[in-house]
């Protein structure tokens, strides 16, 4: 734990979407409940499927989406009550988004040089031509590219040179926090490993905080402080990024770790393994701390368990499996029953 | 060893602009045999996807096969017509592409696609097509009331699932995978890649695996090859490129992805600093180890860390 002030400390955010037509009832809960704190100068990774609310809880916390329930506070201040409908420019400026796909955040008509210049001018943070074009250059520096790509038109670039663009556009108007969603799955091998270095050298020298979204574990691995792992729109484990990696505690942990390919492995991860993950993630039967003195948790008030405290490390308690309306997850895929057909 | 499969000895492909002429792909040599999984790793631009198009003849305009050839069992595949070309892909040789959305027709029913497939190569009636399109999917685990669905109402993983299904349903001795599962989630790409193996166990086909993602790579492939810029620099038993690593630019691919065990170094990207001209010819160092030698090996600087 920090002993900082966090930039950023949400409790109890969620959000439900409604689905079907206009008259049904149904509902889809993606945030069940999250709690969350960010240091400042820290780099969080939240890890989980496509489906498990990783977005949604991005999209919240950029007010993009308006939460269902939750506050979350940034730098002291209740957001969701200080600025209810919609977020002050202030706010805007101090949260940054980068999104997934370089090719579809950047307008084609554009030149590189009017993505910076907008943020600039519309949060006044220069005055002036020549210090304009001051500000825009010590951008293009900050993020590792020429300045004559200034002139560029986003289809003149590559995937990689696009991305700097839109984290140097981040950059301008000065933020404290960045919440990066999937920066690195459209790029790349060549150029993925550049993008998260200076990502992290950023976050150093800066002293910006990050939310890093991903379902790449080992990318979160070589980047996060600190990983938080999301399944159906809960928080399942947490802790200090390798401590949490070295002894994962909870089947889905080691699901999402099983997942990533490596080579030491031959023939592919144990499919019996697998299927034994799953279930226990669907329908869990036992918790390995049970019975201790700090396990008092139910049904209606699911509690964590710490597995140590220096460094940081907890998990969901095994017992209670999160809800099942969440939206679909690969585990929920009709077939899960056939999972060894060779067998 | 039996006779290769696919054995392409040569090839050259050239994409000839008024401008200028570049070389895609540069002399290149390998051949997979039956039931094997051959992998060509490179990152984008190296010229894998093109050697893949040019098996199946796909290629283009401004593309050209400038030299070498393909030799698919007993058929030079560059001497095809039309029609025979026409009974070659599919039948002998499929293809997995990347995106299944893509790949997939959104304005017509998973059956009705499959179904196409049989009515088209096999001759056989739509009430047969339709009933071994339910076969199909049974294959890789998908419900049968699922023909009855479009593509959008289907999860990437799904789609993709059907696009391998299809591509095995006339039991072609080689399919090739150009990057199947890098749009989808890590579990999911488990899932798929564990799908492949069975269907390969059961069905025999051989695989041309395509990817930029060497672990992925070196979990799934018998035999492997690195490209870069067109040319081969090594290839190798896929365990043989994993423990010893002889061309520099392997070590770095190898690296462009952060590992899951040990300690935490910075790494360096395959941008930064790593470029080779003029790649000479592979040279054998070892049994089926075979590396384009780089000048002044022994004062090649450490490539990462």
């Amino acid at each position: 734990m920090s002993t900082q002030t966090p930039v950023l400390s949400v409790r109890g955010l969620e959000k439900t979407f409604a689905v079907g037509g206009m008259f049904s009832r149904g509902r889809v809960r993606a945030l069940g409940g999250v709690d969350l704190d960010i240091a400042p100068g820290e780099i969080v990774a939240l890890v989980g499927e496509s489906g498990s609310g990783k977005s949604t809880l991005a999209r919240c916390l950029a007010r993009l989406e308006q939460p269902s329930g939750g506050t979350f506070l940034f730098e002291g201040k209740d957001i969701l009550k200080t600025e209810p409908r919609r977020a002050s420019r202030a706010y805007r400026s101090a949260v940054q988004m980068i999104f997934q796909d370089p090719f579809g955040s950047l307008n084609p008509v554009h030149r590189v040089g009017h993505f910076l210049e907008r943020p600039l001018q519309l949060h006044d943070a220069v005055s002036g031509r020549g210090e304009l074009e001051r500000a825009k250059r010590r951008l293009m520096e900050k993020v590792d590219l020429p300045a004559e790509l200034l002139g560029r038109y986003p289809h003149e670039l590559s995937g990689g040179q696009r991305q700097r663009i839109a984290i140097a556009r981040a950059l301008a108007v000065n933020p404290r926090l960045i919440l990066a969603d999937e920066p690195t799955s459209m790029l790349d091998v060549s150029v993925r490993i550049g993008v998260l270095n200076l990502m992290r050298s950023l976050c150093e020298q800066q002293g910006i905080s990050m939310l890093y979204i991903t379902h790449d574990l080992a990318s979160a691995r070589y980047l996060a402080d600190r990983i938080v792992v999301m399944f159906a729109g809960e928080f399942v484990e947490g802790g200090e990024a390798m401590a949490l990696l070295a002894d994962p505690q909870h089947p889905y942990t080691r699901l999402l770790i099983s997942a990533v390919p490596d080579p030491r492995r031959r023939g592919g991860f144990d499919p019996v393994e697998r299927a034994r993950l799953r279930h226990e993630v669907l329908h869990p039967t036992s918790c390995p701390f049970q019975g201790r003195s700090d396990t008092r948790c139910s049904a209606d008030e699911p509690v964590f368990h710490r597995v140590s405290d220096a460094p940081e490390h907890w998990v969901r308690c095994g017992l209670y499996a999160p809800p099942s309306d969440a939206p679909g997850t690969a585990l929920e895929l009709p077939n899960t029953s056939e999972e060894s057909p060779a067998a | 060893m039996s006779a290769p499969l696919l054995e392409i000895e040569d090839l050259s492909v050239e994409y000839v602009t008024d401008a200028r002429t570049v070389r895609a792909v540069d002399r290149v040599s390998f051949s997979v045999g039956e039931g094997e999984v051959f992998g060509l790793a490179g990152e984008s631009g190296c010229g894998k996807s093109t050697i893949a198009n040019a098996i199946l003849r796909l290629l283009r305009d401004p593309a050209v096969i400038a030299g070498g050839s393909i030799r698919f069992r007993d058929t030079d595949v560059l001497s095809l017509n039309a029609d025979q070309l026409r009974a070659f892909r599919w039948r002998q040789v499929a293809m997995v592409f990347q995106s299944a959305m893509n790949s997939l027709n959104p304005v017509m029913t998973i059956g009705d696609q499959i179904a196409d497939i049989y009515t088209t190569h096999d001759n056989v009636s739509k009430k047969d097509a339709l009933r071994r399109a339910a076969d199909l999917l049974d294959l890789v685990g998908i419900p049968h009331d699922r023909l009855r669905s479009y593509p959008h109402q289907l999860s990437g993983g799904m789609r993709q699932r059907v696009v391998i299904a299809m591509a095995t349903a006339l039991r072609p001795p080689l399919l090739i995978m150009d990057e199947p599962t890098t749009a989808l989630d890590v579990v999911v790409q488990q899932e798929i890649m564990a799908q492949i193996k069975d269907l390969q166990r059961e069905l025999g086909f051989a695989i041309l695996f395509i990817t930029h993602d060497m672990s992925l790579m070196v979990e799934l492939s018998d035999r492997m090859a690195v490209m870069y810029a067109g040319r081969f620099v090594e290839t190798a038993s896929a365990l043989t490129i994993f423990e010893q690593p002889r061309h520099p630019y392997t070590s770095a691919l190898m690296n462009a992805f952060p590992p899951m065990s040990g300690p935490r170094t910075r790494l360096r990207g395959l941008g930064e600093g790593i470029r080779f001209h003029d790649i000479p010819d592979l040279v054998s160092v070892g049994q089926g180890h075979w590396v384009a030698p780089t000048p002044g090996e022994a004062s090649m600087p450490e490539v990462i860390r």
